[in-house]
């Protein structure tokens, strides 16, 4: 199953020209701030409409601007971490996992939250509000909110740049670790090279509104040794 | 004090009670309308819904006499229901209240939903939430301080309602005649005794509603 993009989106004076396909495994959409990586995110997960094109997940089409179908944000089965883990002040962290989570029943939903919270090494401080978290903790449990829906896709937005260096370290292999697990196809954008470096088993570029393939972290070095 | 009729406040506080009821429905499920949804005479609805604010209570109290008058179509279907008329009894007291105390909350909330940031909204919707469950689960308690604020402050400008009500509900002793109009009858009648005991009743009742809505504000997230 991949995803397959091929879109373009205008907001203002901000052009995005997004094509190309994602395989299961580990995808590292890497570019400067302000290149696109945050718009096309919104557009796969639904938040942002393109102006033209197509995004289909297997034989699911997200968003067809040529047959006016929009799928709604809710049915596209979608995990995604932002940037700040947005998690709900008023519920505990379980309670915000098991929102998320798949199940009949409440008991169900709050299982599924309890062993994805064990998964992402969140369950010491599973019955805590998340103002008494730390920053890499929050990005745990919305980690854990993002997986916990049994997710086709998964979207993570520079999840882990407020963190220090061995927290991200920690938190870079535990994604490792739960992409390879579930095989979903991830697209973990970043504009760190240690990231791109140690998570990519294939390479986005986003420059100036243009996102392309190109190939593997090597053919990404070389590129950005002579763009 | 023994001959003092506590009518008036015991009526006062089950009309500002439903009027704030009434409100608090209406007056959420509008301002979560008009902050999360864009559509035709929104701006004209938010303006309408203000004018109580900016109306003398007599003239609101006219165009509601106008409204739920014996003459109007919705007066003679309340007549035809209930079997009596709605204009000068203390249904239409609350009715009065609702309306004079709807824009405060509805103001309040929507301010307070619209500060909301987007993002707990978009991760929420992401992970599967929508509709009703979205706003219930995510939306309402996020907005609670303000919710719970403007709640307050419509069961405040209830409570407190004269012009408006002396209009569609009268001044029935007995019936319809709410606190702030008692007070009002008795300074006519130079009774200021009786007038400075209800008026201080009055002010205490409101003080304590304030304080523990302050608490509850507090303890909201």
């Amino acid at each position: 199953m991949s995803l397959r993009v091929d879109v373009r989106a205008r907001v203002g004076e901000f052009h995005l020209d997004a094509r190309f396909e994602l395989p299961p495994g580990l995808t590292v959409l890497f570019g400067p701030s302000g290149a696109g990586k945050t718009r096309l995110l919104r557009l796969i997960a639904g938040l942002d409409q393109p102006t033209e094109g197509r995004i289909t997940l297997a034989d699911r089409a997200f968003v067809d601007r040529s047959e006016r179908t929009s799928l709604p944000v809710h049915e596209r089965d979608i995990g995604m971490v932002f940037q700040q883990p947005y998690l709900l002040p008023h519920r505990t962290v379980v309670a915000n996992v098991a929102l998320a989570a798949d199940g009949r029943t409440r008991q169900d939903r709050r299982a599924a939250a309890w062993n994805w919270l064990e998964r992402t090494g969140a369950t010491p401080f599973a019955e805590r509000r998340p103002h008494q978290l730390s920053g890499g903790q929050k990005q745990r449990v919305a980690l854990a909110r993002a997986l916990a829906g049994g997710p086709q896709l998964l979207l993570l937005d520079e999840p882990f740049n407020a963190l220090d260096l061995e927290r991200r370290r920690r938190l870079r292999r535990l994604v490792r670790a739960l992409v390879d697990e579930t095989a979903i196809p991830t697209l973990f954008v970043t504009h760190d090279v240690d990231e791109l470096a140690e998570l990519a088993d294939q390479v986005l570029i986003a420059e100036h509104g243009t996102v392309r393939t190109v190939a593997d972290v090597a053919a990404t070095m070389r590129y950005l040794g002579d763009p | 004090m023994s001959d003092v009729d506590w009518f008036p406040l015991l009526l006062s506080l089950r009309v500002a009670t439903l009027a704030t009821l009434v409100t608090t429905l209406v007056g959420v499920a509008g301002a979560y309308a008009l902050s999360r949804f864009r559509f035709p005479g929104r701006g004209l609805i938010e303006a309408i819904a203000s004018l109580p604010i900016v109306l003398p209570p007599t003239v609101l109290g006219y165009y509601l006499l106008v409204t739920i008058g014996r003459n109007s179509p919705i007066g003679r279907t309340y007549e035809a229901v209930f079997g009596q008329q709605l204009v000068f009894t203390w249904q239409a007291a609350v009715l009065a209240a609702a309306v004079a105390s709807l824009p405060y909350c509805l103001r309040t909330a929507t301010a307070a939903i619209s500060a909301i940031d987007a993002g707990y909204e978009e991760a929420a919707r992401v992970a599967g939430l929508h509709g009703t469950r979205l706003a219930f689960v995510v939306t309402l308690p996020l907005a609670a301080r303000g919710i719970i604020a403007g709640v307050s402050l419509a069961f405040a400008r209830a409570l407190g309602d004269f012009g408006t009500t002396l209009m569609v509900a009268g001044n029935i002793p007995g019936r319809t005649q709410t606190m702030p109009i008692a007070v009002y009858d008795r300074v006519q009648a130079f009774d200021y005794a009786t007038a400075g005991v209800l008026a201080a009743v009055l002010s205490t009742v409101a003080i304590v509603v304030l304080l523990v809505v302050r608490r509850l504000e507090r303890t909201a997230l």
